[in-house]
């Protein structure tokens, strides 16, 4: 029964707080990236670059303001999401810079009469940014299960940000965008966490609704009608996204994501056929009447027919072939930060296409290593999850860490070919004031239920004739 | 730069990056060898946890606390906090901040109860006008116990006295 199994709860035996490996591994995390910069910057002009101390010195701040803040205000957090995190966001910077230094996607922007400027000192404040904002997450959310009184507010939320690009003029074919002036935002990466807030207060006090009053039919259990409501209506939300702002990823997010959660909440395998049949149902019917969309689908499909002697019409750009490239040449070892030819992928080299330039210079060992880092943070997200001694908690940070995941698969599956390329950021290392911002808030949501359920339980008090005659009286 | 600096810089680079994850995956080595699992089912063994038998005074209220935390407890004043010191939920805090706390396995409880020998809407346990925190059985089927007496009528929580639900005990604390 899905009520027995959901309480259980797996704690660690042993000293809890681990803040000491936690400071340990963010010196490691900005070591390593330090040591990338002065290796990209050998490789591409023969000296040391020099905002390499400047660089190191800032992420260093960076790490150094999160590990305090995590000692004061979160001291039984889990040791490894501050300084993966740390990590991936130090070698994003040095392939933004590297990427920065390109003099090819210079040129390719002096062409296109756009105003080229670095990257990478844009992204360093948005790394600032993200780690005060983390910072405060910290400092004000002092119990997840607060949230829980947001859920409906929540859902509402999340509604607007996802529609409100609609009303912005589309860039580069997607509506993904808010413009206020000079500042765009992308809502899509802020709306993921708190759709997550709205599943799980919403599938806590549903989940047995929706797990037990069901009929059994050839081995697969069919909810209700009126259960299904929820699950259409979360459908419908992500083909109105794809189809209004064709916008792939996202749609395929939130209800990746949501069909997890379901699964979670009440462990009926029924509920993942239904997602992946509706998910595909939608896919196809999107993609054969949406020109966006199916310009991607050709271009996943075809790669390299760009390349053909009449080029077809819908063939427009090379970029997926020049990814595919860029792994091919990277063999297993790489070509070594800085020497690679990745930035003849041109237009969102440094944003989509990042994991590319990690393919390339780093080759498939580095790939691989980015990858596996990116599958601890989830792994931890799911620890804190089975630690966790509430339900909404459990629920959240499932949500959470599945959110991440299908991100990372979606953006790294696109690039590599393996499905239709989207348009999404590689979480913490792709260039993007949004996303780096929304994953510091999802890793400080993660910190927090993960304190929550290490934190040990306190002692029971004393009985009240113990307290008579231990009450040291002036 | 030479080639062999260049080439020696690049594995070194992917070396400390695999160091990194491996030491990563040491931290957590813990999570497969030393973990406790805690399972509703597990703990179910009859006789000795029913409710009845419970008013026998557990093991620890015996324990000898630290004089310092004594002292501090001595000072007169409401308690801040509800805390769940055995059962499965031990260790959950809720704030008391003036709110009505309902206990018991109905999912919109404020505390969900999982526990065998709870009823679906067990207790609550609300302030009175004079800020004095009560506790009432809501006509449960194992009954709602105070320190060792079962409850009858709403009554008074004195600071620390254990509230017993089923395998469940809550306390309230400074």
């Amino acid at each position: 029964m899905s009520s027995t199994s959901n309480t259980t709860t797996i704690s660690t035996i042993g000293p809890p707080r681990r803040r000491n490996t936690e400071l340990a591994l963010l010196v490691f995390a900005v070591i390593i990236p330090v040591f990338a910069y002065a290796n990209a910057g050998l490789a591409l002009s023969d000296e040391l670059p020099s905002g390499m101390l400047s660089y190191g010195l800032g992420l260093g701040l960076l790490a150094g303001v999160g590990h305090l803040v995590v000692r004061k205000w979160a001291p039984y957090a889990d040791p490894l999401l501050l300084p993966i995190a740390t990590l991936l966001n130090g070698l994003g910077l040095v392939l933004i810079w590297r990427l920065d230094q390109s003099r090819r996607l210079a040129q390719l922007a002096k062409n296109a009469h756009r105003v080229y400027s670095a990257s990478a000192p844009n992204q360093l404040i948005y790394s600032a940014m993200a780690v005060a904002l983390f910072v405060a997450v910290l400092i004000f959310l002092k119990d997840h299960r607060i949230l829980q009184r947001y859920t409906y507010i929540s859902m509402v939320g999340a509604l607007i940000l996802l529609i409100l690009p609609v009303f912005f003029p589309p860039v580069f074919g997607a509506r993904i965008w808010v413009r206020v002036g000079s500042f765009s935002i992308q809502p899509a990466e802020f709306a993921k966490i708190i759709i997550a807030v709205f599943f799980s207060g919403y599938l806590m006090v549903k989940r047995d609704a929706l797990a037990l009053a069901s009929r059994r039919f050839m081995g697969l259990y069919l909810p209700r009608g009126r259960d299904l409501g929820p699950i259409l209506v979360v459908w419908a939300m992500s083909i109105l996204i794809l189809v209004f702002e064709t916008d792939l990823g996202t749609s395929l997010l939130f209800f990746g994501m949501f069909v997890v959660m379901l699964y979670v909440a009440t462990e009926r395998t029924s509920w993942i056929v239904f997602g992946l049949l509706m998910s595909a149902a939608g896919a196809v019917g999107v993609a054969s009447f949406e020109p966006h969309v199916k310009v991607r689908v050709m271009a996943w499909l075809h790669p390299f027919a760009v390349y053909q002697d009449p080029r077809p019409s819908w063939a427009t750009t090379e970029q997926i072939a020049q990814a595919l490239m860029s792994f091919g040449s990277g063999g297993v070892f790489g070509t070594g930060l800085g020497q690679g030819a990745s930035d003849l992928i041109g237009f969102a080299a440094n944003s989509d296409f990042i994991l590319a330039t990690v393919g390339e210079e780093l080759g498939l060992a580095g790939t691989m290593a980015i990858l596996l880092l990116y599958g601890l943070i989830v792994e931890r997200g799911v620890r804190t999850a089975l630690a966790a001694r509430d339900p909404f908690g459990k629920l959240l940070s499932i949500g959470l860490s599945a959110a991440f995941a299908i991100q990372v698969f979606v953006v790294a599956g696109g690039v590599m070919g393996l499905i239709p390329l989207t348009g999404m950021t590689m979480p913490f290392v792709a260039y993007g004031g949004s996303s780096v911002l929304a994953n510091w808030a999802l890793i400080a949501i993660l910190i927090r239920i993960s304190d929550t359920a290490r934190r040990p339980a306190p002692a029971p008090a004393p009985s009240t004739d113990a307290e008579m005659t231990q009450v040291v009286r002036p | 730069m030479s080639e062999l600096t260049l080439t020696v810089m690049r594995l070194g680079f992917l070396a400390v990056l695999w160091l990194f994850v491996i030491v990563a995956v040491q931290v957590i080595r813990s999570d497969l060898f030393g973990t406790r699992v805690t399972q509703r089912g597990s703990a179910r063994r009859g006789a000795p946890d029913r409710p009845q038998r419970q008013a026998a005074p557990p093991p620890q209220r015996q324990q000898q606390q630290p004089s310092g935390r004594a002292a501090s407890r001595g000072r007169r004043g409401a308690p801040t906090k509800l805390v769940v010191s055995e059962g499965t939920l031990a260790g959950t805090t809720v704030a008391l901040q003036g709110q009505t706390i309902t206990l018991g396995r109905a999912h919109d409880s404020t505390i969900v109860l999982d526990d065998d020998y709870a009823s679906s809407r067990h207790a609550r346990i609300y302030p009175d006008r004079d800020g004095q925190w009560i506790v009432e059985d809501l006509g449960s089927t194992n009954g709602t116990y105070l320190d060792r007496t079962r409850l009858t009528t709403p009554t008074p929580i004195p600071l620390g006295a254990p509230i017993r639900i089923g395998k469940t005990v809550i306390e309230l604390r400074k």
